[in-house]
């Protein structure tokens, strides 16, 4: 599908095509609003499909006005979460937001100063046993036994959870096919990777097939490549229809993974929503060009000004232009594509693109974040867009 | 996705199982933390060293360098004076492991990951002094095969000589819930590993396990012939070589179930409140 886009673009940025580009743009919109409202509907119906076994129709994660204390250390300032059965929630915060002790309140093992926490309708101050029953849990550390193997691991998680053996040796097999371990099986976990540790890690918290499912950080400290593959294993597991609560410190990650992002800073949650709502909350979509003939980037800059209230922003030694369009990305493409084109102005590299999240998130916690974390914020965003 | 416009919701309200089917879940869970922290403590070389290594290393050593210059008046000579010193070291020392394993499953997180799952509490902690029990008992085991090819001779009967064991186990484990403490309280794998060494070797060392308290200076003496090591090492010797039992023999019972009495709720404590 978006090798289709990026086709049509090239085609739309040569202008000799332009009409057939306007009315492919068209129908590609279409198509994605379609993809999108269906994919909705069908979550929908997920969620009020009643699970076995459980008389809870309400949300899986219910989290109201949450309160926790350090000492002096406020760590959590009246969180409020709601996360319906089957969606991913991301939670994203810098270093100290409160993310894990977000996490530890929801799996029992901190109790809040004042709030309620509902996990699959089980209140977790009052009954936090029964919240165990439903929960897995994979913290910010990796809670594997590194003397023994993988599978030893599994089997050991499977009798802790009372799993009788057949059952337990079948799960174990099936985790370490799923998560790529079968080779590395009966090694010691003392040898495996980074990201193998990540995978065993996570499906150790699979075990017992939890509700709802909790993950900090888990992909920090992976290499790319890993982290593409720690992606494709959460996304997987996701689409069995579990709960997912992940905590993340990188904004590509809850782009990619999360229905809804709540951004959490100094224990308050700052903004939450779609990726795609928080992107529009600082400015939407951009368009972005490179003009072939150099001597005419001022007359491509004047020929597109209009189509952007806060003026296009021209970069004089690569020669490329973008604008900020408001929410009418593809209408402001075609646009810029027909002044351009009348011109005959040539472009390279014509595109749209929304803004990212490290974008969304600078431009929130800019002001409160301490001056350390904001260089680290600042470090990180550029990485990412050398990543893009 | 603001909590405002939502019904109240009502809890769940689920029964909790009875008390038999949480007590038999938790000696299973026991069970398999038993079964984890023995299977570890195979794959582990360190382990291994401190718990048959180490002792066997200590019966040679003072069997045959430092022995001869020590004088001691039991029968059978500095053999039979050192074994069950050897014995009582030896299990102080192998707390190392329990103390430097649970710490090291706190520094990872799978305490934590223990703690959200719905299993028995008391189990990592039951678990852990199980296996120390089953592992103070092959070390104690070994102890005494090598003694006896040294010449080491129980002389005061069967029994006694099975108490002598058990009570060398006990004593163990009873260092092993100071130990469990320790752990769970510095939570730090490096600084446990230190901070073992400077309660464990004045306490072994200042005592009577080695060398006979009378060859002391005084000040040190009335330290070395009060302190629950020697205690406990007087009794098993008495019990190994015979002579007086019953003095001794109530003494070490108060001094173990006196320590085990105060760190064990320590260490629960300490396990609660941990993460
Ligand atoms: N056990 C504790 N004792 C004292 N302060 C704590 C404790 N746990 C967390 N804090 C403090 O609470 C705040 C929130 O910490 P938390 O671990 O929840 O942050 P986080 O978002 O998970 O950060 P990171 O990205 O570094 O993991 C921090 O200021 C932290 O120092
Ligand atoms: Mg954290």
């Amino acid at each position: 599908m978006h090798l289709g886009l990026i086709q049509l673009i090239e085609r739309a940025a040569n202008p000799g095509q332009f009409p057939t580009a306007e009315r492919m743009i068209r129908d590609y919109a279409t198509a994605l609003l379609e993809h999108q409202r269906a994919f909705e509907s069908q979550m929908g119906n997920k969620v009020s499909s009643p699970e076995q076994g459980t008389k809870w129709n309400g949300p899986a994660i219910f989290v109201e006005d949450v309160y926790k204390a350090f000492g002096e250390v406020q760590a959590l300032r009246g969180i409020d979460l709601v996360v319906e059965r089957g969606k991913v929630l991301g939670l994203l915060g810098p270093n100290g937001a409160g993310k894990t002790t977000a996490v530890k309140i929801l799996t029992t093992l901190l109790r809040p100063d004042r709030g309620r926490v509902l996990v699959e309708g089980r209140d977790a101050l009052r009954s936090p046993a029964s919240v165990r029953e439903v929960i897995g849990l994979a913290g910010q550390s990796t809670a594997i036994q590194e003397e023994l193997t993988g599978r030893e691991n599994l089997e050991i998680m499977g009798r802790l959870y009372h799993i009788d053996a057949p059952t337990r040796a079948k799960r174990a097999d099936e985790l370490l096919e799923r998560f790529d371990l079968v080779e590395a099986a009966d090694r010691s976990a003392k040898g495996y990777s980074g990201g193998m540790q990540r995978r065993l890690d996570l499906a150790l918290s699979l075990v017992a097939r939890p509700q709802v499912l909790f993950l900090d950080e888990p992909t920090t400290g992976l290499d790319p490549r890993s982290r593409l593959g720690m992606w494709e294993v959460i996304r997987d597991l996701v689409s069995t229809g579990t709960t997912l609560l992940l905590t993340t410190q990188y904004m590509e990650e809850a782009d990619e993974l999360a229905d809804e992002i709540v951004v959490i800073d100094q224990g308050q949650v700052i903004a939450a929503g779609t990726a795609r709502q928080l992107k529009n909350k600082i400015g939407g979509d951009v368009v972005e060009f490179e003009v072939v003939d150099r001597h005419r980037l001022g007359e491509a800059a004047e020929a597109v000004k209009s189509l952007s209230e806060v003026g296009p922003v021209v970069e004089s030694e690569t020669f490329r232009i973008s604008l900020r369009v408001g929410d009418n990305g593809s209408g402001a493409l075609v646009e810029t594509v027909r002044r351009l084109d009348a011109i005959g102005i040539h472009t390279e590299d014509l595109g749209i693109h929304r803004p990212s999240l490290d974008d969304v998130f600078l431009a929130l916690t800019g002001h409160g974040a301490d001056e350390s974390e904001k260089t680290t914020f600042r470090g990180r965003r550029k990485a990412g867009r050398r990543n893009r | 996705m603001t909590v405002s416009n939502l019904q109240p919701l009502v809890a769940l309200d689920l029964p909790s199982p009875p008390a038999s089917t949480r007590f038999k879940l938790g000696f299973f869970d026991m069970v398999t933390l038993t079964r984890r922290d023995l299977l570890v403590w195979f794959r582990n070389p360190a382990f291994l060293f401190f718990t048959i290594i180490q002792p066997i290393m200590f019966v040679l050593l003072f069997r045959y360098v430092f022995g001869g210059a020590i004088p001691v008046h039991v029968p059978g000579g500095y053999v039979n004076f050192l074994m069950p010193g050897i014995i009582a070291q030896s299990a102080a020392f192998a707390s190392f492991g329990t103390a430097i394993s649970l710490a090291r499953q706190l520094q990872r997180g799978v305490i934590d990951r223990y703690r959200a799952m719905p299993m028995a509490r008391s189990a990592v902690l039951l678990g852990r002094l199980v296996a120390d029990t089953l592992r103070l008992t092959v070390t104690v085991i070994v102890i005494l095969g090598v003694g006896y090819a040294v010449g080491f001779r129980f002389n005061n009967g069967v029994l006694p000589a099975v108490i002598m064991m058990i009570f060398g186990v006990a004593f163990g484990v009873t260092i092993c819930t100071v130990s469990a403490y320790v752990g769970l309280a510095i939570k730090d794998e490096e600084s446990v590993g230190s901070f073992g060494l400077v309660w464990l070797f004045p306490l072994t060392f200042v005592s009577a396990a080695f060398v006979p308290v009378q060859s002391m200076p005084g000040w040190l003496q009335a330290f070395a012939s009060n302190q629950p090591v020697t205690i406990v090492i007087d009794e098993m010797r008495a019990l190994a070589l015979g002579g007086p039992l019953a003095l001794h023999a109530w003494q070490s019972v108060v001094w173990l179930v006196g320590i085990a009495a105060v760190f064990i709720p320590l260490a629960v404590r300490a396990y609660r409140r941990a993460g």
